[in-house]
């Protein structure tokens, strides 16, 4: 059986308001992502183009940027799993390339959030959820999570200091990464201010410091047989372990809010496929769309026993110095989060950091990467397993 | 039950702002106005559904039949927003929730008028019709 690498990966910045379309928006993540592969747009054999599309004026984008990337006469086509898409093009491109269809493919998520305001992206947000039955109660993301984070306080006495010392350990790292758009540090002091605008609430018990902020963004992974990566690259990525699972889109059928059942499923099935357990990885990048979320990920991952993720951030394990370093590129928290391009970006991360080319940010030496990317209040969730 | 008419679009009276008009659970609206909430029932294989479907997963049928929310159920978790999404900012405060009921769960409003800090995990409570200023209609959970 073949094996199937990452060649190549690239972002764009991500920023509160891009100033350019979506086309040159998604122009910058697939530049950096060909030229870090060293291949030509030519080698490129088929596209898959990733995003929520609520927030596109463009109908079907990935006609539009095929031609304008260059990537015309190939194939394309348009994917979403909400804030997962690119996790969901990468188990896509794998497929087509595993398959013998394509040798090279590449996967590129954007989002352009900027172009409506926030109380309407929010409302969007609000319709990745069941617009039949929960959206006329007026939800929203946060509140979701925010359900979740009153559910396991209540059952595991987690903490609102609990989920502060998140946002601090993710803006640790925020200020090395020169794509995040939130780069200032955070402290625990901020969180018990009252005039201090992380302290404000958002949805009980979820602050302003608790959430990650929409932004502007691109990312894109190239992803090749495994010829195709040893002719091409010198230091190719091998994705060994691909899990995806999809719940209840309406809380009424969820029968787990301590922790999302498809993050469970979905890295059982990763760590299966690649013949591994929790222990042996390395470093991580989860889906902290909320302090809260990056709590439930250790335990649905299996680096924490239920009602224990806390343990983790508090004893800094999860620390670029710890045992399992998380996060450590400054998490949504501190990128902020361009729903179609974040996958594509928390793939990046693991990648650079099993080159060894992470800059400041890289951990000493290591060999298994998780990517942990959730669309949705736990609708769909990506795990995939990466290792050199 | 129903009027019969050229576009049956009373779902679009579910809630503040409802993004669906038609459907083939529209009675559900009937049944609020005469201040009842309701689920259905698989009358092929009994399934209970909760929010209401016209069809079943289970065993594929359409047969489905009505049955009234009755009875307590325990708060499972809620969230007060501080901001709301647009065409609900009217509404503020106002806490989502979930209710367990056993067989099945709902998701709703916490009713405005309990105070915060007598609000529980695990609390019993009821599913109540509520009707909104304008004419549109909800649920909302109320203690039991
Ligand atoms: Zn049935």
């Amino acid at each position: 059986m073949r094996k199937i690498a990452i060649i190549g990966v690239g972002q764009s910045s991500f920023v509160r308001s891009y100033p350019g379309s979506i086309r040159e928006l998604a122009f910058e993540g697939f530049k950096e992502a060909i030229e870090d592969a060293k291949v030509s747009v030519s080698d490129i054999d088929a596209s898959i183009i990733c995003s929520a599309p609520e927030y596109d004026k463009q109908r079907s984008p990935s006609g539009v940027f095929a031609e304008y990337l260059g990537l015309i006469p190939q194939p394309t086509c348009y994917l979403e799993s909400l804030c997962s898409s690119t996790s969901t093009g990468l188990r896509m491109a794998y497929s087509l390339v595993k398959s013998g269809l394509h040798d090279v493919v590449a996967v590129l998520g954007f989002q352009k959030m900027s172009e409506i305001s926030s109380a309407e992206s929010q409302e969007r947000m609000g319709r990745g959820a069941d617009i039949q039955w929960e959206s006329p109660f007026g939800t929203m993301m946060p509140a979701y999570y925010a359900m979740f984070a009153k559910a396991h306080m209540e059952k595991y006495g987690t903490t609102l200091e609990d989920m502060a010392l998140v946002r601090v350990k993710a803006a640790t790292y925020g200020p090395l990464n020169d794509k995040a758009m939130f780069r200032k540090p955070v402290t625990l002091e901020m969180f018990t201010d009252p005039n201090h605008f992380m302290s404000g609430p958002v949805a009980s018990p979820l602050r302003v410091g608790d959430c990650c902020a929409n932004a502007d963004g691109s990312s894109c992974l190239i992803v090749a047989s495994e010829e195709k990566a040893k002719a091409l690259s010198k230091k190719p990525v091998w994705i060994r372990g691909l899990g995806a699972a999809s719940a209840s889109v309406n809380m009424a059928g969820r029968d787990l809010v301590t922790g999302l059942a498809v993050a469970r499923q979905a890295s059982e099935q990763a760590y299966k496929m690649a013949g591994i357990t929790p222990k042996d990885i390395d470093i991580a990048e989860v889906h902290d769309c909320f302090t809260i979320s990056e709590i439930l990920a250790y335990e649905d991952l299996g680096f924490a026993k239920p009602g224990e993720g806390k343990e983790l951030v508090k004893s800094k394990e999860t620390y670029k110095e710890g045992s399992l370093p998380t996060n450590v590129d400054g998490g949504l928290l501190s990128k902020g989060h361009p729903i179609g391009a974040t996958g594509g970006s928390q793939i990046r991360t693991i990648v650079l950091q099993l080159r060894g080319e992470a800059g400041d940010m890289q951990v000493k030496d290591p060999e298994i990467g998780l990517v942990h990317n959730i669309g949705g209040v736990g609708l769909y969730g990506n795990v995939t397993i990466l290792g050199r | 039950m129903g009027e019969k008419k050229e576009i049956d679009d009373r779902f679009k009276k579910f809630g503040t702002v409802s993004f669906t008009s038609v459907t083939k659970v529209n009675d559900f609206i009937d049944y609020l106005e005469k201040g009842k909430v309701m689920g259905t029932r698989c009358k092929d294989c009994g399934t209970v559904f909760f929010p209401p479907r016209a069809d079943c997963y289970n065993c594929l049928s359409s047969s489905v039949e009505w049955f009234e929310i009755s009875g307590k159920g325990k708060l499972v978790s809620y969230s007060k927003l501080k901001y709301a999404p647009v065409g609900f900012e009217g509404d503020l405060p106002y806490s989502i929730a979930l209710v367990d009921y056993g067989d099945y769960k709902i998701f709703g409003r916490l009713a405005s008028d309990i105070p915060d800090d007598e609000v529980k995990l695990g609390m019993e409570m009821k599913t109540v019709v509520n009707k909104l200023p304008d004419g549109q209609l909800n649920y909302v959970f109320e203690k039991a």
